[in-house]
């Protein structure tokens, strides 16, 4: 029982985790970038939940929208000043502009609420599933958190596969070149990435919070750590290795706290990737590719 | 691509270990800055504020704490106490017969700040420091303390080495200390039996705490059926550390952390409605004032403090205090409190005056302060060692109807 308790502990996390890491996914799928920026758009999500439903007092529902629209908003404004103009720069100057944004948010975030750590009242008020005879306990955040991780996922190939715009990505993500010259607006194919991208970013804020109560100007670089870690375990690029390689973390994390130590969770769930890495360079689901040389 | 993984691996590393400093290096960065600056004007000022004594009318206290933070609530307790001792003391004809003045600055409960705070008052000739409030920036400014040879009194430092500098005093219990009278407490009134521990393996104050508690609760035929750990970094999900902990059958869960995180694990235990007795030290104290948490929650929580608001002796300190500030004061303000008092005593057993040099005051504080013997709000008949460790009998508090009842 309580195996299974902590496995679907961890499957929740690894839902919020693989959230996060489709965001990271596509990004880098389709700008060829990491946006390290992309844990504090979480962080920026979760507090314009809070602000409405805690500090205002609004219903829960209009927190989400609220939420996915200012991070759906950020996103795009971040990729138009900060990126845009660096398309065609080093990828190491991207990177580098990206940890600045993320430094920018955080302290932005500092100056407005301040380091002091707010709880964040869940968006889900629903009971707690009793399952076994009321020995497994599975709050109902968890399943919603997994429910909505799932129907993403399935939107996002949906839209990936049979739209327009989606396979625009696509287009772009295999040779940027090559879409241009076929009348694909490279550019706006890439916003629209980041739009998708920071609205997930918004909805993993949510949940986090709602699961994990604690809200603090720093809530975002951890959870967006992992879930970069879960890209790249994944394939990064690949949609549905985000979603396989962020469940596995989210449950050997929560296995090693169980069965290893509670200490060393963290260094395990690291010391994983590491191994992956050397053994399937490109991740579970990652293409192969061939070094041109 | 095997470019583009390489470079991401680096900037995982970069990542990570930017996280690892506690998950704040924006504001190190930015800390760093202001200790340059810090420094270089201390340069210009240092020769002032070492060797020549300032102008000898009043003395200067200077304060360092967390007064925005994730441990606001202790350093604004104390700065708070701190302001409102030394207006009852001007009041009532200085210490030793001079006035006081006082200035407290602000560490954010980061060590690289709290010498930032330092440096800006030594800058404005302080003589005695009070602070700083929390361990770890306590330890990195008596440091610097030490080698001015400045007279360091700390509230509220717990960490074994905050006062290993002979010129640092402290007014509340060490940890070893507070981890031991929590096993004796417990132990003594038979509250359980099976012990689950949850700590925070980051931090000083919660390992020191627990290394002495160990020992001892086996001492006193305690059983510690679970022992789990959480990081600064990891301090979200406590799900699995709660499990363990209800599976090894723990009547009381020792809870040797802040009273942020506690929160966050009173929620989760509800959650997993796991309820054994719930047992903190000192830095429990504050979960009461947590913006938005459920005190329901914090209901029956137990806590090993020397002070509350509700006790009968504290009564003219509380009302002041409440008046002032329109707050209820902690153990934090409490300890404050109590140093500001010793250190008016010790200034006048040492007869100190305001014109003696810095280095000279701390010479004859650190006699006087073996020598005084001070009836506070955190412990009648409080005495100091040579050390700096005081003497006073450990006292509980349960959280009943939202507040702290003495046991």
């Amino acid at each position: 029982m309580s195996f299974l308790s902590c496995l679907i502990s961890g499957i929740s996390l690894g839902s919020i985790y693989a959230i996060i890491a489709l965001g990271y996914t596509m990004v880098y799928g389709i700008a060829k970038m990491l946006n390290f920026a992309h844990g504090d758009i979480i962080m920026v999500g979760a507090f314009a939940a809070y602000t409405i439903v805690s500090t205002l007092g609004m219903p829960p529902i209009l927190g989400v929208i609220v939420a996915v629209a200012v991070c759906t908003l950020l996103g795009v404004t971040v990729e138009r000043i900060a990126y845009k103009p660096l398309r065609g720069a080093s990828s190491l100057a991207v990177l580098i502009t990206a940890i600045g944004v993320s430094y920018l948010l955080q302290n932005l975030a500092l100056l407005i609420f301040s380091a002091n750590p707010q709880k964040f009242q869940s968006v889900v008020n629903l009971p707690a599933l009793k399952l076994a005879g009321g020995e497994l306990s599975v709050s109902a955040v968890t399943i919603i958190t997994v429910v909505t991780c799932l129907v993403v996922m399935f939107c996002l190939t949906s839209f990936i596969n049979k739209t327009k715009k989606g396979q625009a990505m696509l287009a772009v993500s295999e040779d940027r070149g090559a879409a241009t010259l076929m009348g694909i607006n490279v550019n706006g194919t890439i916003a629209l990435t980041f739009a998708i991208g920071s609205a997930l970013a918004a909805i993993a804020g949510v949940l986090y919070c709602s699961a994990y109560d604690t809200l603090t100007p720093y809530i975002g670089s951890m959870p967006g750590i992992k879930a970069f870690t879960a890209a790249v375990f994944g394939g990064i690029g690949s949609i549905p290795g985000a979603f396989i390689g962020g469940i596995i973390l989210g449950i050997i994390e929560q296995l090693a706290k169980k069965y290893i130590s509670s200490q060393l969770a963290d260094a395990i769930v690291f010391a994983v990737l590491i191994i992956v890495l050397l053994v399937r360079p490109s991740g579970i689901l990652g293409k192969k590719t061939n070094e041109k040389v | 691509m095997k470019k583009l993984i390489g470079l991401s691996m680096a900037a995982v590393l970069a990542a990570s270990l930017t996280a690892c400093g506690g998950s704040n290096t924006a504001e190190t960065t930015a800390a760093t800055t202001d200790a340059a600056v810090a420094q270089e004007e201390n340069e210009d000022g240092t020769g002032e504020s070492a060797e020549e004594a300032p102008s000898g009318e009043t003395f200067k206290i200077g304060m360092i704490g967390p007064l925005t933070g994730d441990a606001a609530t202790y350093g604004l307790g104390v700065r708070n106490a701190v302001e409102l001792a030394i207006k009852e003391v001007n009041e009532a004809g200085g210490m030793n017969g001079y006035q006081v003045e006082y200035k407290p600055e602000d560490d954010e409960h980061d060590p690289e700040k709290a010498i930032n705070a330092y440096n800006a008052l030594k800058d404005w000739n302080m003589q005695i420091l009070i602070g700083a409030v929390t361990s770890k920036p306590c330890i990195a400014v008596s440091a610097e303390s030490a080698a001015d040879n400045l007279f360091q009194i700390t509230p509220s430092g717990s960490a074994v080495e905050c006062i290993a500098e002979p010129n640092v005093f402290r007014v509340c219990f060490s940890d070893p200390d507070q981890g031991k009278a929590s096993a004796q407490y417990i132990a003594e009134n038979k509250l359980a039996t099976k012990i689950g521990v949850i700590y925070d393996s980051s931090t000083e104050y919660s390992t020191g705490i627990l290394e002495s508690f160990r020992p001892e609760a086996e001492a006193q035929g305690l059983e510690i059926v679970a022992e789990e750990a959480f990081t600064a970094n990891n301090a979200t999900d406590f799900s699995v550390q709660i499990d363990n902990c209800k599976e090894a059958g723990a009547e009381l869960l020792f809870m040797p952390f802040y009273y942020t995180e506690a929160s966050t694990v009173l929620k989760q235990c509800a959650d997993k409605e796991f309820a054994p007795i719930f047992f903190g030290v000192d830095g429990m104290d504050g979960i009461l004032s947590v913006k938005n948490f459920d005190t329901s929650l914090a209901e029956g929580v137990m806590l090993l403090t020397p002070f509350s608001a509700d006790e009968a002796g504290s009564q003219a300190f509380v009302e002041a205090y409440k008046a002032a500030y329109s707050d209820t004061p902690n153990q934090f303000a409490a300890d404050a409190y109590d140093a500001v008092y010793a250190v008016k005593a010790a200034i006048e057993q040492g007869n100190i005056t305001p014109d003696m040099s810095v280095s000279d005051i701390c010479e004859a504080m650190k006699v006087a302060m073996t020598e005084i013997t001070i009836d506070g709000l955190t412990g009648s008949q409080m005495t100091w060692t040579e050390a700096g460790e005081p003497n006073k009998e450990p006292k509980a508090a349960k959280i009943e109807n939202g507040a702290y009842v003495m046991q």
